[in-house]
């Protein structure tokens, strides 16, 4: 299959970037798209040119280090698939497809297609996490957590940390990854006793990075983990119910 | 150290003896693990009693640098951090979450045994213990079920979501090489849940100010003097500035080398060069050739497929291992009657079944796609079948189980496991050798700790499904946070090294030589070329079974190819900015190295055990079989002196192996 990469390159922060084409004469159905720019990338050092950098590591889906736009979509045109899982297949011979970094605000870029994603992990260290120090935590035998809740907080938590959601966002809001982070917490046992603390915390370290929620819910259809758009609405409860009760938990 | 046990070894394995074997390596010293003489299950209390301890106020007086940010350093960082130490922590991702522990699917063992289905600690050890093919310290394997137990209580605590029965209480499961209830799981994703709440752990670290992060930067030396750790050498992998960062106590936590297999289940950027260099800088390095073939990988499906995607253990609870009576048949598997599938792992092991030990599942798996009874457009995978639980459980059941694995094999072959059953093939997974430590987990070099993969330790010659995971989480949350302030605490009042040190300038300038060395290679090849070959010669001769007459010829096979990287190496552009080329150079110069250390311990070791299937060394019922009057020991390779009469060769040291617990015995699934 003969396909035409338009790729984003820019060599640091501190230079302006540009789309570059490249002809790919022998791309197969079943390469993934990562392993497409592993192909050119082959084939630019065969040149003597730079090789794209871009991102990745456990390659199936779960580590959330890749993370690419394909033609204005994050990770690819396949719904709530990481970019490592979305195939060539899914396009035609003859094909340009534009590949670039993550684009938000909140996501300056590094170089290529790599973009600084540490501003979701400030997010997490503004509340995110749980105080309990290692060895003083009860038996967990003794906590009861219903089966479904215990479901309910995974399909929260299964957040890859990718930031497609950011990406998707026209507004380059962390919404999606903040709601989950809120929601998973607040169905933990031990996650419940600074729920109030931390949707404040959390929520205002998100309002000084990112943008404001657009209300349209593309974050959810990006999200290769699949987290439901109820997060947002969490993180709206969330943060009502912290300014009302004005609690810790 | 007593050696009451009689196998304790007579001739330290010289049985071989051959000049061969006398032109690569030395024999060299016993050395001693350091263990408590206590009986194996009071050596734990008995050790942490003797440790000693740091005030609280002096504890911020002492800097300890953790590198990597997987379950095991991510954990020993946030405990060190909590108790009040000064922690540097180092990792080569972005944020520390993407660690690859985060890639492990079905679950965590602890035997909390409260089920009836007759679990203990004492149980746990002996399966470790005899699924490592009495290749690791028991005595290890103790702690590691003593401190399992409150492991589930923490990650609960901190984030873990846990599975629950609908009575509420802590679901679990089965899992191979063991016929209790003991796994526990967060659906397919458990390494991704219990990373996640360690990592956010140390966040919370991060931000009391106990624990610095510095991301996106790569350890590339170990700094010793006067025989003691005293730091590391890093690079900016966006700066490409190289610096050295000084303190009382390096923790590696850097994973395993199954990488350098190439196609392996590990992430692309796992790779072995922190231990390597401190191999290099005098830290032994245990049991190379002990590699892990995990039995249920998908096949490879393309050229360009550059990594191998793993499907948990925990489906072979209820999916069904098989493959066709005859040979070459490419009907749909859906068409072919049960009267002509071959169920051989149920055939040929009735106890186990299906769960078998990993190293025992692949090669029988290999055996049969090697026989010619492969499917799939390749020939290469043999099936794993789901329709018998669907029938017996419910479709909905099994999605809660698995959907997420489910949904990972449809989105990687466009083929659904509910209607079609998986095809699955061996694939390298997990380092049982690593670098080699005592007791406390301090390696050959003082000051030098490891936890996790990186480390050797309990899983012997063969880990158990859903103990990495737990050794992980121990080594980090329960085991460093005891032995490293007892090594700490001799140090009340001393500064770490200064940075204008001559052994810190000089560790400096050997890393800014060898990045040098890279960029100004012969330009032909790039170091993917070499990494493909080497994992190639690897593959064919140091995987599921190794021939002891052939390994020599891998020896010159790797030799070969190390001198045509240094001449021929194609690095594109420069060292003071991100360069990804680089840094794969770097890796791939250090698994060219290791790689002939790995071969040598597979040609040494006169004797199969567990993953290290040698062909000389066989059962009548084709099993593994074990040398334990002459092999009954961790073999320690020692770096080879630079002059001397053996000079340019490893120095193998051993530590006899004792077993006190759990007899010796010859393994048996049947």
């Amino acid at each position: 299959m003969r396909l035409i990469l338009e790729v984003w390159r820019q060599e640091s922060p501190r230079v302006p970037g540009r789309l570059e084409a490249y002809e790919i004469t022998d791309a197969r159905e079943e390469m993934s798209l990562l392993e497409l720019l592993d192909r050119l990338n082959h084939q630019l050092v065969e040149e003597n040119q730079e090789p794209v950098a871009f991102e990745s590591d456990c390659r199936e889906g779960i580590c959330g280090t890749c993370g690419i736009d394909v033609n204005g979509v994050p990770h690819g045109p396949e719904n709530n698939v990481p970019a490592c899982g979305q195939h060539v297949r899914s396009f035609a011979d003859g094909d340009t497809v534009r590949i670039e970094p993550f684009r938000a605000a909140g996501f300056p870029i590094i170089r290529d297609l790599i973009v600084d994603r540490t501003g979701l992990d400030r997010i997490i260290q503004a509340g995110g996490t749980v105080a309990v120090d290692a060895g003083t935590a009860t038996d967990a035998d003794t906590l009861l957590v219903t089966h479904e809740q215990a479901e309910a907080a995974l399909d929260f938590a299964a957040c890859i940390g990718c930031g497609a959601c950011v990406s998707a966002c026209p507004n380059g809001a962390a919404y999606l990854f903040t709601g989950a982070k809120l929601q998973h917490l607040a169905l933990m046992p031990h996650g419940k006793m600074e729920r109030g603390k931390r949707a404040r915390s959390m929520i205002a370290q998100m309002e000084h990075e990112f943008g404001p929620c657009s209300q349209i819910g593309e974050c959810a259809l990006a999200c290769p983990a699949g987290v439901p758009l109820s997060a947002i609405a969490t993180l709206n409860k969330e943060r009502l119910r912290a300014l009302l009760r004005r609690k810790d938990n | 150290m007593t050696h009451e046990s009689a196998s304790a070894p007579a001739k330290k394995g010289a049985a071989m003896a051959s000049t061969d074997l006398d032109a690569l390596r030395v024999v060299g010293r016993e050395i001693d693990g350091n263990v408590p003489d206590a009986a194996p299950d009071a050596a734990w209390d008995d050790r942490k009693l003797h440790y000693n301890l740091v005030n609280p106020s002096n504890r911020r007086k002492f800097t300890v640098i953790v590198v990597g940010t997987g379950l095991a350093g991510a954990a020993a960082a946030a405990a060190l951090g909590e108790l009040g130490y000064n922690v540097e922590v180092f990792s080569f991702h972005d944020v520390p979450r993407r660690a690859h522990s985060v890639a492990a699917q079905g679950g965590i063992n602890s035997p909390r045994a409260r089920r009836v289905d007759n679990d203990s600690i004492e149980r746990f050890v002996k399966d470790t213990v005899k699924g490592g093919d009495y290749r690791g310290r028991e005595v290890d394997a103790f702690r590691l079920g003593q401190e399992g137990v409150r492991v589930i209580d923490h990650m609960q605590a901190i984030g873990a979501p846990f599975a629950r029965e609908y009575g509420g209480q802590l679901a679990n499961r089965s899992f191979g090489g063991v016929q209790v209830s003991r796994t526990y799981y967060t659906r397919g994703q458990t390494g991704q849940q219990l990373e996640i709440a360690s990592a956010h752990a140390l966040s919370r670290q991060v931000a009391a100010g106990t624990c610095h992060l510095h991301s996106r930067q790569e350890m590339l030396d170990l700094i010793v003097k006067d025989g003691r750790a005293r730091g590391i050498v890093v690079r900016d992998l966006v700066s490409g500035t190289v610096r050295a960062m000084t303190a009382h106590a390096v923790v590696l936590a850097t994973g395993g080398y199954g990488h350098i297999y190439y196609k392996a289940t590990l992430a692309k950027n796992s790779n072995a060069t922190a231990i390597w260099r401190a191999y290099k800088r005098g830290a032994y390095f245990a049991n190379p050739a002990f590699v892990q073939i995990h039995p249920t990988a998908l096949p490879l499906m393309s050229q360009w497929q550059s990594k191998k995607i793993l499907m948990s253990e925990s489906l072979r609870n209820d999916g069904r291992i098989w493959a066709p009576k005859a040979k070459g048949d490419d009907r749909d598997p859906n068409l072919i009657p049960d009267a002509q599938r071959d169920y051989f792992l149920e055939r040929r092991y009735p106890a186990f079944g299906n769960l078998v030990p990993r190293d025992v599942a692949s090669r029988n798996i290999r055996e049969r796609i090697e026989a010619g009874y492969g499917v799939g457009p390749l020939k290469n995978a043999v099936y794993l079948d789901f329709r018998d639980a669907i029938d017996r459980l419910g479709a909905k059941l099994v999605r809660e189980r698995y959907s997420n694995l489910f949904d990972m094999y449809n989105e990687q072959t466009g083929e659904d496991p509910f209607t079609t059953p998986m095809r699955i093939a061996p694939s390298v997974h997990f380092t049982m050798g690593g670098l080699w430590s005592d007791y406390d987990m301090m390696t050959s070099i003082p000051g030098l700790f490891v936890g996790g993969e990186c480390g050797w330790g309990y899983h012997g010659a063969n880990r158990l499904g859903a103990n990495s995971l737990l050794s992980g989480c121990v080594d980090g949350w329960f085991t460093l946070p005891y032995s490293v302030p007892s090594f700490l605490a001799g140090q009340l009042g001393e500064d770490v090294l200064p940075l204008d040190d001559p052994a810190v300038r000089q560790t400096v300038a050997d890393v800014e030589g060898r990045i040098a060395r890279l960029l100004g290679g012969g330009g032909v090849h790039p170091p993917d070329y070499f990494a493909e070959k080497l994992g190639a010669i690897l593959d064919r001769y140091a995987s599921v079974s190794r021939d002891p007459a052939e390994l020599p010829d891998a020896i010159g096979q790797i030799r070969a190819l190390r001198e045509q990287f240094w001449r021929d190496i194609k690095v594109i552009g420069t060292g003071d900015r991100l360069n990804q080329e680089l840094e794969t150079a770097g890796r791939v110069a250090d698994y060219l190295e290791l790689a002939e250390l790995l071969v040598l311990d597979a040609l040494d070791r006169d004797e199969s055990a567990g993953a290290h299937f040698r062909t000389d060394h066989v059962t009548e019922d084709g099993e593994a079989m074990r040398d334990d009057a002459n092999w009954t020991f961790v073999s320690a390779w020692e770096a080879p002196p630079e002059a001397g009469p053996g000079a340019g060769k490893p120095i193998r040291n051993y530590e006899p192996l004792v077993f006190k617990a759990v007899p010796l015995q010859q393994r048996n699934y049947k």
